[in-house]
């Protein structure tokens, strides 16, 4: 099984740090790793964070982190960046922001970076929206980690697993991934899975989380950005002579 | 004869950023089962550190097989040991402390 982690914070400015991140990664048994960058990076920012993964065997994937205000906002930003990019995330501060980013094709991965439940939007008809439109809902590791530090996880955990159900029930795919830049929140996938039990998932469809969804995400991104990709399930097999 | 309670044997690599005691160890994953489990889990998990090497960062810990998944989960919770930041990350799992020793060496 190969494991995915979708949300690697990796400190662009600082080469060093980024690497002992990658390193780690890689250490721990992932295969692929999501770095969030920024919109506006330059080609020549990420080639050596892509060589370096490649070095240590890790398949560097580009990832967008939207935090719009708006669903204007929303609609200006995908339209703008989601070409160059081959996973979008929407950080969904908002009900609107939430709504519009589910029912978005364009939108990968629905992330709610809030502990406190009443903000965090991922309800019946969210989970309805997302299912129609192929979004899966992420869940950060590190948010459970810092919860549990801070002492703050039984409301936080007690929301989890009714998200975490409402998504199971509507067929929405979720994602576990570190969502951390710090090297002592990261933990192995199978360390991850374990985790989820503290939200009544069990091994099986943890471990899809980390390595079959993400997987499906990136794959089926990189299909619509190669050349030959015409529409869903239409792909140029040949260009006809001019006559 | 088989044992009314069958034992899981866990090797665990401590990332820490300074030295830790064997004590702190032990106290730190009490302390993520009480947490999580409260006492009742954690009187069910049947706890015992058995090794752990500072220099090579190395622990080796008993529980019982039911528990696992719980002491997994506790595990994985750890982000302290002390005062000090730590990550615990288990290495193997075995049902007896001969093949995790022959496990732990080829890794």
């Amino acid at each position: 099984m190969k494991f995915v982690d979708l949300h690697l914070c990796l400190p662009i400015g600082d080469a060093e740090r980024a690497e002992r991140l990658i390193a780690k990664s890689a250490e721990l048994g992932y295969s692929r790793i999501g770095v969030p960058l920024p919109p506006s990076v330059k080609e020549e920012t990420v080639k050596p964070l892509r060589q370096i993964s490649t070095e240590l065997g890790l398949d560097f994937v580009t990832r967008l982190d939207l935090n719009p205000r708006s669903s204007g906002d929303l609609l200006v930003c995908l339209r703008k960046f989601r070409r160059s990019f081959e996973v979008v995330s929407v950080t969904c501060n908002s009900k609107a922001v939430a709504r519009h980013a589910a029912r978005d094709r364009r939108v990968d991965l629905l992330c709610f970076p809030s502990v406190e439940p009443r903000k965090r939007f991922f309800d019946r008809a969210e989970a309805q929206l997302a299912s129609e439109s192929s979004a899966a809902l992420e869940v950060n590791v590190a948010q459970i980690l810092s919860s549990i530090e801070a002492k703050s996880n039984v409301a936080f955990l007690s929301r989890l697993r009714r998200e975490v159900a409402i998504a199971k029930s509507f067929d929405v795919p979720v994602v576990f991934s570190s969502g951390t830049s710090e090297l002592l929140f990261l933990r192995k996938p199978q360390d991850c899975a374990a985790l989820a039990l503290l939200f009544d998932v069990e091994s099986s469809f943890a471990l899809e989380a980390l390595s079959t969804n993400p997987t499906a995400i990136i794959e089926r991104n990189r299909a619509r950005q190669s050349l030959d990709y015409a529409a869903p399930g239409v792909r140029i097999v040949k260009e006809a002579r001019k006559p | 004869m088989t044992r009314l309670v069958r034992r899981r044997y866990l090797a665990l690599k401590i990332d820490c950023e300074g030295l830790f005691e064997a004590r702190a160890v032990s106290d730190a994953v009490w302390g993520a089962v009480l947490r999580l489990f409260g006492e009742v889990g954690a009187g069910q998990a049947g706890l015992y550190l058995i090794r752990c090497d500072d220099k090579t960062r190395l622990a080796v810990l008993r529980c019982w097989h039911k528990a696992l998944p719980m002491v997994r989960a506790s595990i994985a919770s750890i982000t302290k040991i002390g005062n000090t930041p730590a990550a615990v990350h288990v290495l193997r799992v075995s049902g007896t402390l001969k093949a995790l020793a022959r496990k732990t060496t080829s890794v």
